[in-house]
Protein backbone atom coordinates (compact mmCIF):
# COMPACT_ATOMS: atom_id res chain seq x y z
CA UNK A 1 0.00 0.00 0.00
CA UNK A 2 1.14 3.67 -0.49
CA UNK A 3 0.76 5.98 1.82
CA UNK A 4 1.09 9.71 1.33
CA UNK A 5 2.02 12.16 4.62
CA UNK A 6 1.72 16.15 3.96
CA UNK A 7 3.67 17.57 6.57
CA UNK A 8 4.41 21.19 8.19
CA UNK A 9 7.74 22.58 9.26
CA UNK A 10 7.27 24.47 12.47
CA UNK A 11 9.09 25.68 15.19
CA UNK A 12 10.16 23.69 17.84
CA UNK A 13 7.18 22.91 20.19
CA UNK A 14 8.40 24.41 23.56
CA UNK A 15 10.12 27.22 22.84
CA UNK A 16 9.21 30.47 23.64
CA UNK A 17 7.94 32.69 20.23
CA UNK A 18 8.78 35.75 19.56
CA UNK A 19 7.33 38.16 17.19
CA UNK A 20 9.39 40.26 14.68
CA UNK A 21 9.07 43.90 15.29
CA UNK A 22 6.69 44.72 12.45
CA UNK A 23 4.37 42.01 13.94
CA UNK A 24 4.19 40.19 10.41
CA UNK A 25 5.96 36.93 11.35
CA UNK A 26 8.11 34.93 14.28
CA UNK A 27 11.49 35.71 14.77
CA UNK A 28 13.07 32.34 13.84
CA UNK A 29 16.81 33.59 14.41
CA UNK A 30 16.95 31.51 17.53
CA UNK A 31 14.33 28.41 16.98
CA UNK A 32 14.64 25.13 16.24
CA UNK A 33 12.47 23.81 13.63
CA UNK A 34 10.86 20.29 13.54
CA UNK A 35 7.68 18.45 11.83
CA UNK A 36 4.06 19.68 13.59
CA UNK A 37 3.67 17.30 16.10
CA UNK A 38 0.94 15.50 14.81
CA UNK A 39 2.44 14.99 11.49
CA UNK A 40 5.40 13.27 13.47
CA UNK A 41 2.73 10.94 14.37
CA UNK A 42 1.02 10.48 10.82
CA UNK A 43 4.70 10.03 9.85
CA UNK A 44 4.73 7.45 12.13
CA UNK A 45 1.73 5.73 11.42
CA UNK A 46 2.54 5.24 8.02
CA UNK A 47 5.85 4.06 8.38
CA UNK A 48 4.20 1.47 10.65
CA UNK A 49 1.32 0.75 8.23
CA UNK A 50 3.87 -0.10 5.59
CA UNK A 51 5.83 -2.10 7.41
CA UNK A 52 2.65 -4.20 8.25
CA UNK A 53 1.27 -4.66 4.91
CA UNK A 54 4.12 -3.67 2.84
CA UNK A 55 4.24 -0.51 0.31
CA UNK A 56 6.05 2.84 0.69
CA UNK A 57 5.76 6.17 2.15
CA UNK A 58 6.09 9.82 0.45
CA UNK A 59 6.37 12.59 2.02
CA UNK A 60 5.84 15.86 0.95
CA UNK A 61 5.40 19.39 2.12
CA UNK A 62 5.05 22.81 0.76
CA UNK A 63 7.25 25.67 2.27
CA UNK A 64 10.01 27.14 2.06
CA UNK A 65 13.54 25.85 1.05
CA UNK A 66 14.83 24.85 4.42
CA UNK A 67 11.83 22.73 5.32
CA UNK A 68 13.66 20.21 2.92
CA UNK A 69 14.91 19.33 6.41
CA UNK A 70 11.69 18.35 7.73
CA UNK A 71 11.52 15.97 4.59
CA UNK A 72 14.91 14.00 5.07
CA UNK A 73 13.18 13.56 8.85
CA UNK A 74 10.45 11.92 7.34
CA UNK A 75 13.09 9.86 5.84
CA UNK A 76 15.47 9.00 8.79
CA UNK A 77 12.50 7.55 10.27
CA UNK A 78 11.22 5.14 7.15
CA UNK A 79 9.79 7.37 4.49
CA UNK A 80 10.92 6.72 1.42
CA UNK A 81 9.97 9.50 -0.85
CA UNK A 82 10.28 13.03 -0.23
CA UNK A 83 8.14 15.70 -2.24
CA UNK A 84 8.80 19.55 -1.89
CA UNK A 85 6.83 22.54 -2.69
CA UNK A 86 8.33 25.64 -2.44
CA UNK A 87 7.33 28.82 -1.40
CA UNK A 88 8.59 32.21 -1.30
CA UNK A 89 7.20 32.81 1.96
CA UNK A 90 6.78 31.47 5.07
CA UNK A 91 3.87 30.69 4.88
CA UNK A 92 0.34 30.33 2.36
CA UNK A 93 -3.28 30.64 3.84
CA UNK A 94 -5.28 27.72 3.75
CA UNK A 95 -7.35 27.88 0.66
CA UNK A 96 -4.32 28.37 -1.37
CA UNK A 97 -1.85 25.96 0.64
CA UNK A 98 -5.04 22.78 -0.26
CA UNK A 99 -5.03 23.78 -3.80
CA UNK A 100 -1.49 23.84 -4.75
CA UNK A 101 -1.07 20.50 -2.50
CA UNK A 102 -4.22 18.72 -3.97
CA UNK A 103 -3.03 19.90 -7.60
CA UNK A 104 0.47 17.93 -6.94
CA UNK A 105 -1.16 14.98 -5.22
CA UNK A 106 -3.27 14.77 -8.90
CA UNK A 107 0.48 15.00 -10.76
CA UNK A 108 1.94 12.52 -8.32
CA UNK A 109 -1.02 9.87 -8.89
CA UNK A 110 -1.80 10.39 -12.69
CA UNK A 111 2.31 9.36 -12.98
CA UNK A 112 2.60 6.88 -10.44
CA UNK A 113 -0.88 5.91 -9.47
CA UNK A 114 -3.14 6.66 -6.64
CA UNK A 115 -2.32 6.56 -2.76
CA UNK A 116 -4.20 4.03 -1.06
CA UNK A 117 -3.62 7.17 1.83
CA UNK A 118 -3.36 10.78 2.29
CA UNK A 119 -2.45 11.41 5.86
CA UNK A 120 -2.71 14.63 7.30
CA UNK A 121 -2.00 16.45 10.71
CA UNK A 122 -5.19 17.47 12.68
CA UNK A 123 -4.21 20.79 13.08
CA UNK A 124 -0.65 22.41 12.43
CA UNK A 125 0.83 23.49 15.95
CA UNK A 126 1.82 27.31 14.22
CA UNK A 127 -1.76 28.30 12.29
CA UNK A 128 -3.66 25.97 14.30
CA UNK A 129 -6.13 26.44 11.32
CA UNK A 130 -7.64 23.08 11.05
CA UNK A 131 -8.47 23.01 7.30
CA UNK A 132 -6.04 21.92 5.06
CA UNK A 133 -6.51 18.53 5.20
CA UNK A 134 -10.37 18.59 4.89
CA UNK A 135 -10.16 21.29 1.42
CA UNK A 136 -7.01 19.03 -0.08
CA UNK A 137 -9.53 15.66 0.62
CA UNK A 138 -12.37 16.91 -1.25
CA UNK A 139 -10.85 18.39 -4.22
CA UNK A 140 -9.01 14.76 -4.35
CA UNK A 141 -12.77 13.36 -3.77
CA UNK A 142 -11.48 11.20 -0.83
CA UNK A 143 -13.47 10.55 2.18
CA UNK A 144 -12.29 12.30 5.19
CA UNK A 145 -11.75 12.27 8.84
CA UNK A 146 -9.85 14.07 11.35
CA UNK A 147 -8.71 13.55 14.83
CA UNK A 148 -7.84 10.47 14.42
CA UNK A 149 -6.44 8.03 17.65
CA UNK A 150 -6.12 4.82 16.18
CA UNK A 151 -5.38 3.47 12.51
CA UNK A 152 -5.31 0.16 10.82
CA UNK A 153 -6.19 -1.34 7.69
CA UNK A 154 -8.78 -3.98 7.28
CA UNK A 155 -8.60 -5.15 4.14
CA UNK A 156 -9.49 -2.22 1.40
CA UNK A 157 -11.04 -0.40 4.42
CA UNK A 158 -9.22 2.35 6.73
CA UNK A 159 -10.41 1.50 10.31
CA UNK A 160 -10.10 5.25 12.31
CA UNK A 161 -10.57 5.31 15.86
CA UNK A 162 -11.01 8.78 17.09
CA UNK A 163 -11.92 10.11 20.97
CA UNK A 164 -14.96 12.04 21.47
CA UNK A 165 -16.66 13.34 25.09
CA UNK A 166 -19.01 9.90 25.03
CA UNK A 167 -16.37 7.83 23.94
CA UNK A 168 -14.20 6.02 21.18
CA UNK A 169 -15.57 6.77 17.97
CA UNK A 170 -15.29 3.88 14.99
CA UNK A 171 -14.98 4.99 11.59
CA UNK A 172 -14.81 3.29 8.45
CA UNK A 173 -13.53 4.56 5.62
CA UNK A 174 -12.95 2.71 1.95
CA UNK A 175 -9.70 3.21 0.78
CA UNK A 176 -8.38 5.64 -1.16
CA UNK A 177 -9.06 8.06 1.90
CA UNK A 178 -7.30 10.91 3.44
CA UNK A 179 -7.08 11.08 7.72
CA UNK A 180 -5.97 13.43 9.78
CA UNK A 181 -3.48 12.02 12.57
CA UNK A 182 -3.83 13.11 16.14
CA UNK A 183 -1.09 13.22 18.79
CA UNK A 184 -0.89 10.22 20.90
CA UNK A 185 -2.14 7.81 17.77
CA UNK A 186 1.64 6.41 18.40
CA UNK A 187 5.28 7.08 19.61
CA UNK A 188 7.20 8.38 17.02
CA UNK A 189 10.48 6.23 16.59
CA UNK A 190 13.97 7.92 16.82
CA UNK A 191 15.81 7.75 13.44
CA UNK A 192 18.46 4.57 12.94
CA UNK A 193 21.65 4.96 11.99
CA UNK A 194 20.77 3.56 8.48
CA UNK A 195 17.59 6.13 8.31
CA UNK A 196 19.90 8.74 8.90
CA UNK A 197 21.89 7.74 5.67
CA UNK A 198 18.93 7.32 3.80
CA UNK A 199 17.89 10.45 4.56
CA UNK A 200 21.28 11.69 3.76
CA UNK A 201 21.17 10.21 0.22
CA UNK A 202 17.20 10.83 -0.66
CA UNK A 203 16.69 12.83 -3.73
CA UNK A 204 13.95 15.42 -2.76
CA UNK A 205 11.82 16.33 -5.35
CA UNK A 206 11.10 19.89 -5.92
CA UNK A 207 7.59 20.42 -7.61
CA UNK A 208 6.36 24.54 -8.25
CA UNK A 209 3.04 24.69 -7.98
CA UNK A 210 0.29 27.15 -7.53
CA UNK A 211 -2.70 28.09 -5.88
CA UNK A 212 -4.92 31.70 -6.09
CA UNK A 213 -5.01 33.84 -2.37
CA UNK A 214 -7.53 32.94 -0.57
CA UNK A 215 -9.97 35.22 1.54
CA UNK A 216 -8.32 34.22 5.42
CA UNK A 217 -5.37 37.25 5.70
CA UNK A 218 -2.96 37.61 8.22
CA UNK A 219 -2.47 41.14 9.66
CA UNK A 220 -0.56 40.51 12.58
CA UNK A 221 0.86 38.59 15.16
CA UNK A 222 0.51 39.47 18.60
CA UNK A 223 1.53 38.19 22.33
CA UNK A 224 -1.59 37.72 24.48
CA UNK A 225 -1.14 39.56 27.47
CA UNK A 226 1.41 37.84 30.07
CA UNK A 227 -0.23 36.21 32.93
CA UNK A 228 1.51 38.13 36.47
CA UNK A 229 0.63 36.14 39.50
CA UNK A 230 1.80 36.92 42.67
CA UNK A 231 3.05 33.82 43.72
CA UNK A 232 2.64 32.97 47.31
CA UNK A 233 5.13 30.10 48.19
CA UNK A 234 3.58 27.88 51.04
CA UNK A 235 6.79 26.82 51.77
CA UNK A 236 10.05 24.64 51.04
CA UNK A 237 10.34 20.68 51.15
CA UNK A 238 8.47 18.60 53.27
CA UNK A 239 7.62 20.99 56.23
CA UNK A 240 5.08 22.66 53.58
CA UNK A 241 2.56 19.75 53.47
CA UNK A 242 0.73 21.26 56.02
CA UNK A 243 0.45 24.99 54.79
CA UNK A 244 -0.47 22.89 51.04
CA UNK A 245 -3.64 20.52 53.35
CA UNK A 246 -4.59 24.04 54.70
CA UNK A 247 -5.13 25.51 51.24
CA UNK A 248 -6.35 22.02 49.83
CA UNK A 249 -9.05 22.87 52.96
CA UNK A 250 -10.35 26.52 51.92
CA UNK A 251 -10.42 25.53 48.56
CA UNK A 252 -13.06 22.61 49.34
CA UNK A 253 -10.93 20.45 47.57
CA UNK A 254 -10.06 18.23 50.80
CA UNK A 255 -13.06 17.30 52.49
CA UNK B 1 -29.88 38.78 6.22
CA UNK B 2 -28.19 36.90 9.63
CA UNK B 3 -25.62 35.24 11.77
CA UNK B 4 -26.05 32.02 11.94
CA UNK B 5 -24.96 29.69 14.96
CA UNK B 6 -23.84 25.76 14.29
CA UNK B 7 -25.12 24.04 16.47
CA UNK B 8 -22.97 21.15 18.17
CA UNK B 9 -24.60 18.64 19.35
CA UNK B 10 -24.02 14.75 20.46
CA UNK B 11 -27.14 12.41 19.60
CA UNK B 12 -29.49 15.07 19.96
CA UNK B 13 -27.84 16.19 22.99
CA UNK B 14 -26.22 19.92 23.14
CA UNK B 15 -22.45 20.51 23.62
CA UNK B 16 -21.73 22.86 26.05
CA UNK B 17 -19.99 25.18 23.63
CA UNK B 18 -22.73 25.67 21.56
CA UNK B 19 -24.12 27.82 23.94
CA UNK B 20 -21.53 30.08 24.10
CA UNK B 21 -21.44 30.38 20.01
CA UNK B 22 -25.12 31.37 20.47
CA UNK B 23 -24.57 34.12 22.53
CA UNK B 24 -21.51 35.53 20.66
CA UNK B 25 -23.45 34.99 17.78
CA UNK B 26 -26.07 36.89 19.09
CA UNK B 27 -23.87 39.86 19.81
CA UNK B 28 -22.23 40.37 16.31
CA UNK B 29 -26.33 40.26 15.26
CA UNK B 30 -27.43 42.95 17.12
CA UNK B 31 -24.34 44.82 16.73
CA UNK B 32 -24.81 44.10 12.68
CA UNK B 33 -28.38 44.92 12.83
CA UNK B 34 -29.68 41.56 11.88
CA UNK B 35 -31.12 38.48 13.59
CA UNK B 36 -29.27 35.53 15.35
CA UNK B 37 -30.64 32.17 13.57
CA UNK B 38 -29.49 28.96 14.22
CA UNK B 39 -28.94 25.52 12.15
CA UNK B 40 -29.23 21.96 13.92
CA UNK B 41 -28.28 18.83 11.94
CA UNK B 42 -30.69 15.60 12.30
CA UNK B 43 -34.17 15.26 13.26
CA UNK B 44 -32.55 14.25 16.49
CA UNK B 45 -31.53 17.46 17.34
CA UNK B 46 -34.84 19.26 16.67
CA UNK B 47 -35.52 19.53 19.70
CA UNK B 48 -32.73 21.84 20.77
CA UNK B 49 -34.41 24.60 18.93
CA UNK B 50 -36.06 25.40 22.02
CA UNK B 51 -32.45 26.11 23.76
CA UNK B 52 -31.64 28.15 20.60
CA UNK B 53 -34.83 30.28 20.88
CA UNK B 54 -33.81 30.78 24.76
CA UNK B 55 -30.20 31.87 23.44
CA UNK B 56 -32.51 34.64 21.05
CA UNK B 57 -32.75 32.81 17.94
CA UNK B 58 -35.43 34.04 15.88
CA UNK B 59 -35.36 31.16 12.50
CA UNK B 60 -34.01 27.49 13.65
CA UNK B 61 -32.68 26.02 10.22
CA UNK B 62 -33.31 21.97 11.08
CA UNK B 63 -31.03 20.15 8.13
CA UNK B 64 -33.00 16.68 7.83
CA UNK B 65 -31.88 13.43 5.90
CA UNK B 66 -32.56 10.06 6.87
CA UNK B 67 -28.81 9.00 7.20
CA UNK B 68 -28.24 11.66 9.85
CA UNK B 69 -28.57 9.86 12.73
CA UNK B 70 -25.06 10.42 14.15
CA UNK B 71 -22.02 12.10 13.81
CA UNK B 72 -20.57 11.76 10.12
CA UNK B 73 -18.04 15.22 9.54
CA UNK B 74 -18.76 15.37 5.74
CA UNK B 75 -22.56 14.54 5.80
CA UNK B 76 -22.59 17.19 8.93
CA UNK B 77 -20.41 19.63 6.62
CA UNK B 78 -22.38 19.24 3.12
CA UNK B 79 -26.14 19.60 5.36
CA UNK B 80 -24.43 22.80 6.74
CA UNK B 81 -22.93 24.07 3.42
CA UNK B 82 -26.83 23.62 1.99
CA UNK B 83 -28.54 26.04 4.14
CA UNK B 84 -25.67 28.18 4.36
CA UNK B 85 -26.27 28.49 0.24
CA UNK B 86 -29.83 28.82 0.45
CA UNK B 87 -29.57 31.56 3.14
CA UNK B 88 -26.59 33.32 2.47
CA UNK B 89 -25.89 34.51 5.95
CA UNK B 90 -23.21 37.04 6.34
CA UNK B 91 -21.52 35.43 9.17
CA UNK B 92 -21.74 31.30 10.19
CA UNK B 93 -19.94 30.96 13.61
CA UNK B 94 -19.03 27.08 14.88
CA UNK B 95 -18.14 25.83 17.82
CA UNK B 96 -14.13 25.61 18.51
CA UNK B 97 -14.12 21.66 19.33
CA UNK B 98 -13.07 18.57 17.49
CA UNK B 99 -16.51 18.44 15.86
CA UNK B 100 -16.89 22.15 15.03
CA UNK B 101 -14.06 22.78 13.93
CA UNK B 102 -14.00 19.82 11.28
CA UNK B 103 -18.00 20.60 10.08
CA UNK B 104 -16.77 24.47 9.28
CA UNK B 105 -14.03 23.33 7.51
CA UNK B 106 -16.34 21.10 5.90
CA UNK B 107 -18.34 23.81 5.24
CA UNK B 108 -15.25 26.23 3.57
CA UNK B 109 -14.13 23.22 1.36
CA UNK B 110 -17.76 22.61 -0.10
CA UNK B 111 -18.19 26.27 -0.59
CA UNK B 112 -14.99 27.25 -1.70
CA UNK B 113 -14.74 30.04 1.39
CA UNK B 114 -12.45 31.04 3.62
CA UNK B 115 -12.61 29.83 7.00
CA UNK B 116 -11.00 31.47 10.72
CA UNK B 117 -10.73 28.91 13.27
CA UNK B 118 -10.40 29.76 17.38
CA UNK B 119 -12.09 33.15 17.49
CA UNK B 120 -11.61 35.08 20.43
CA UNK B 121 -12.67 38.89 19.09
CA UNK B 122 -14.98 40.16 16.60
CA UNK B 123 -14.28 44.13 15.09
CA UNK B 124 -16.50 45.58 16.84
CA UNK B 125 -17.43 47.83 14.08
CA UNK B 126 -18.60 45.42 12.45
CA UNK B 127 -21.79 45.86 10.15
CA UNK B 128 -22.42 42.98 7.63
CA UNK B 129 -20.64 44.43 4.32
CA UNK B 130 -16.81 44.63 5.11
CA UNK B 131 -14.64 42.36 5.44
CA UNK B 132 -14.45 40.63 9.36
CA UNK B 133 -11.91 41.09 11.64
CA UNK B 134 -10.78 39.00 13.97
CA UNK B 135 -8.32 38.17 16.75
CA UNK B 136 -7.96 33.92 16.59
CA UNK B 137 -5.46 32.09 18.40
CA UNK B 138 -2.80 30.36 17.25
CA UNK B 139 -0.27 27.84 18.76
CA UNK B 140 -3.14 26.77 20.86
CA UNK B 141 -3.44 30.22 22.48
CA UNK B 142 0.24 31.15 22.97
CA UNK B 143 0.49 33.31 20.31
CA UNK B 144 -2.78 35.33 18.84
CA UNK B 145 -3.18 36.95 15.03
CA UNK B 146 -5.31 39.54 13.92
CA UNK B 147 -6.46 38.35 10.50
CA UNK B 148 -9.37 39.80 8.15
CA UNK B 149 -11.84 37.09 6.93
CA UNK B 150 -12.21 38.28 3.51
CA UNK B 151 -15.97 36.61 1.77
CA UNK B 152 -19.39 37.12 0.87
CA UNK B 153 -20.16 34.75 3.66
CA UNK B 154 -17.20 34.73 6.75
CA UNK B 155 -17.12 31.19 8.13
CA UNK B 156 -15.75 31.29 11.89
CA UNK B 157 -15.19 28.62 14.94
CA UNK B 158 -15.04 30.14 18.67
CA UNK B 159 -11.96 29.42 20.33
CA UNK B 160 -13.46 27.69 23.53
CA UNK B 161 -14.24 28.90 27.08
CA UNK B 162 -14.08 32.37 25.73
CA UNK B 163 -18.14 33.37 25.74
CA UNK B 164 -19.91 32.84 28.88
CA UNK B 165 -23.14 31.82 27.69
CA UNK B 166 -26.06 34.54 28.18
CA UNK B 167 -29.63 33.28 27.79
CA UNK B 168 -32.05 35.99 25.98
CA UNK B 169 -35.08 34.45 25.06
CA UNK B 170 -36.61 35.10 21.65
CA UNK B 171 -39.48 33.14 19.92
CA UNK B 172 -38.15 31.11 17.07
CA UNK B 173 -39.80 29.59 13.86
CA UNK B 174 -38.70 26.16 12.85
CA UNK B 175 -37.36 25.73 9.23
CA UNK B 176 -36.70 22.37 8.31
CA UNK B 177 -34.77 21.78 4.78
CA UNK B 178 -34.75 18.21 3.09
CA UNK B 179 -30.69 18.12 2.48
CA UNK B 180 -29.72 15.95 -0.46
CA UNK B 181 -26.76 13.77 0.30
CA UNK B 182 -25.01 11.61 -2.07
CA UNK B 183 -22.95 8.68 -1.67
CA UNK B 184 -19.61 10.80 -1.38
CA UNK B 185 -20.41 12.09 2.49
CA UNK B 186 -21.65 8.92 3.54
CA UNK B 187 -18.46 7.10 4.39
CA UNK B 188 -17.08 9.03 7.34
CA UNK B 189 -20.06 8.69 9.58
CA UNK B 190 -19.60 7.42 13.23
CA UNK B 191 -20.13 3.33 12.70
CA UNK B 192 -19.43 1.84 16.36
CA UNK B 193 -18.91 3.80 19.48
CA UNK B 194 -17.35 2.36 22.95
CA UNK B 195 -18.72 4.65 25.69
CA UNK B 196 -16.57 6.16 28.28
CA UNK B 197 -16.21 4.18 31.43
CA UNK B 198 -17.69 6.17 33.64
CA UNK B 199 -15.98 8.70 36.56
CA UNK B 200 -13.69 11.59 36.04
CA UNK B 201 -11.87 12.44 32.89
CA UNK B 202 -9.05 14.69 32.64
CA UNK B 203 -10.97 16.99 31.32
CA UNK B 204 -13.80 17.18 33.83
CA UNK B 205 -11.78 16.38 36.90
CA UNK B 206 -11.80 18.80 40.04
CA UNK B 207 -7.89 18.31 40.73
CA UNK B 208 -5.55 16.89 38.51
CA UNK B 209 -2.13 15.87 39.67
CA UNK B 210 0.37 16.42 37.08
CA UNK B 211 3.87 15.01 36.60
CA UNK B 212 6.68 16.58 34.21
CA UNK B 213 10.38 15.82 33.37
CA UNK B 214 10.92 16.39 36.89
CA UNK B 215 9.32 13.16 38.41
CA UNK B 216 11.77 11.28 36.66
CA UNK B 217 10.81 7.65 35.75
CA UNK B 218 7.10 5.73 35.18
CA UNK B 219 7.85 4.54 38.63
CA UNK B 220 8.25 7.75 40.41
CA UNK B 221 4.39 8.42 39.50
CA UNK B 222 2.78 5.80 42.33
CA UNK B 223 2.95 9.07 44.65
CA UNK B 224 1.03 11.29 42.37
CA UNK B 225 -1.62 8.86 41.67
CA UNK B 226 -2.19 8.09 45.30
CA UNK B 227 -2.22 12.10 46.33
CA UNK B 228 -4.48 12.10 43.39
CA UNK B 229 -6.73 9.42 44.62
CA UNK B 230 -6.89 10.95 48.09
CA UNK B 231 -8.20 13.97 46.38
CA UNK B 232 -11.08 12.56 44.00
CA UNK B 233 -8.62 13.42 41.43
CA UNK B 234 -6.42 12.47 38.66
CA UNK B 235 -3.04 12.29 37.45
CA UNK B 236 -1.96 14.35 34.38
CA UNK B 237 1.29 14.90 33.11
CA UNK B 238 3.46 17.20 30.25
CA UNK B 239 4.63 16.44 27.08
CA UNK B 240 8.19 15.28 28.18
CA UNK B 241 6.69 12.50 30.29
CA UNK B 242 4.60 11.10 27.21
CA UNK B 243 7.70 11.46 24.94
CA UNK B 244 9.69 9.31 27.75
CA UNK B 245 6.68 6.77 27.14
CA UNK B 246 6.09 7.39 31.05
CA UNK B 247 2.91 7.67 30.49
CA UNK B 248 -0.10 7.52 27.95
CA UNK B 249 -0.73 10.50 25.89
CA UNK B 250 -4.28 10.48 27.26
CA UNK B 251 -2.59 11.55 30.45
CA UNK B 252 -0.95 14.71 28.71
CA UNK B 253 -2.05 18.16 29.32
CA UNK B 254 -1.32 20.95 26.98
CA UNK B 255 -1.74 22.34 23.44
CA UNK B 256 -1.13 19.25 21.86
CA UNK B 257 -3.00 16.91 24.71
CA UNK B 258 -6.29 17.51 26.81
CA UNK B 259 -7.15 21.19 28.09
CA UNK B 260 -8.20 21.38 31.37
CA UNK B 261 -10.31 22.94 33.82
CA UNK B 262 -10.05 21.76 37.59
CA UNK B 263 -10.68 23.87 41.11
CA UNK B 264 -6.34 23.02 41.41
CA UNK B 265 -3.51 21.57 39.49
CA UNK B 266 -1.05 20.59 41.17
CA UNK B 267 1.94 20.33 38.57
CA UNK B 268 4.87 18.33 40.08
CA UNK B 269 7.97 18.94 38.25
CA UNK B 270 6.82 20.91 35.13
CA UNK B 271 8.40 24.02 34.04
CA UNK B 272 5.42 25.02 32.56
CA UNK B 273 6.44 25.55 28.57
CA UNK B 274 3.85 27.50 26.67
CA UNK B 275 2.39 24.98 25.21
CA UNK B 276 2.04 23.16 28.42
CA UNK B 277 0.61 26.33 29.57
CA UNK B 278 -2.43 26.54 27.46
CA UNK B 279 -3.63 23.57 28.26
CA UNK B 280 -3.28 24.40 32.11
CA UNK B 281 -4.37 27.74 32.29
CA UNK B 282 -7.93 27.67 32.46
CA UNK B 283 -7.44 25.62 35.91
CA UNK B 284 -9.27 27.92 38.64
CA UNK B 285 -6.31 27.75 40.90
CA UNK B 286 -2.35 26.50 40.19
CA UNK B 287 -0.03 24.96 42.97
CA UNK B 288 3.29 24.16 41.56
CA UNK B 289 6.07 21.79 43.58
CA UNK B 290 9.59 22.87 41.96
CA UNK B 291 12.89 22.84 43.09
CA UNK B 292 13.39 25.53 40.73
CA UNK B 293 11.35 29.07 42.25
CA UNK B 294 12.14 30.88 38.55
CA UNK B 295 10.26 27.97 36.64
CA UNK B 296 7.49 29.86 34.35
CA UNK B 297 4.93 27.26 36.33
CA UNK B 298 5.96 28.93 39.72
CA UNK B 299 5.93 32.23 38.24
CA UNK B 300 2.44 31.71 36.57
CA UNK B 301 1.09 29.85 39.49
CA UNK B 302 -1.08 31.62 42.81
CA UNK B 303 1.04 29.01 44.64
CA UNK B 304 4.07 27.11 44.96
CA UNK B 305 5.89 24.90 46.99
CA UNK B 306 10.25 25.13 46.86
CA UNK B 307 11.19 21.91 46.94
CA UNK B 308 11.92 17.83 46.04
CA UNK B 309 8.50 16.30 44.80
CA UNK B 310 9.77 13.52 45.64
CA UNK B 311 9.77 14.15 49.45
CA UNK B 312 7.14 17.13 49.42
CA UNK B 313 4.27 14.93 47.39
CA UNK B 314 4.20 11.65 50.00
CA UNK B 315 4.27 14.52 52.84
CA UNK B 316 1.19 15.97 51.29
CA UNK B 317 -0.67 12.87 51.23
CA UNK B 318 0.39 11.33 54.67
CA UNK B 319 -0.66 14.95 56.33
CA UNK B 320 -4.71 14.36 54.28
CA UNK B 321 -4.59 10.97 55.96
CA UNK B 322 -3.43 11.93 59.44
CA UNK B 323 -5.96 15.06 59.44
CA UNK B 324 -8.56 12.02 58.41
CA UNK B 325 -8.02 10.06 61.25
Amino acid sequence: MNILVCVKRVPAPGARINITEDGLGVDTAFLGFTVSPHEECAVEQAVQLVEKHGGEVTVLTLGPAEAEEQLRTAVSVGAAKAVLVPITESDWDPQRTAQAIASVITDLENANGKFDLVLFGNESADSCGYQVGIRVALKLGRPMVNGAKGLDIEGSVAKVRRESDAGMEIYLLPMPSAIGVKEGINLPRYPTMKGRLASKKVDVTRTESTGSVGGLKMIQLQRPPERVSNTQILGTGPEAASAVVDLLEELGVFK
Amino acid sequence: MSVLAVIEHDRGTIASASLGVLTAARNLAVQMGTSLEAVTVGTNADALSTVAAQYGATVVHQAHHSALTDFGPEAWGEAVAQVVRKNSPQVVIGTGTERGHEVIAQVAARLDLPASMNCLEFDSSFTGAQPLKVVRARWGGSLLEESEVDAAIKLVTLANHTFEAVESPASASNVVHEVELNDSVMHSFVQDRVERVAGVTLATAPVVVSGGRGVGSAEAFAPLEELAGLLGGVVGCSRAVTNNGWRNHTDQVGQTGTRIAPDIYIACGISGAIQHWVGAMASKNILAINTDKEANIVTKAGYAVIGDLHKIIPAISEEIRRRRG
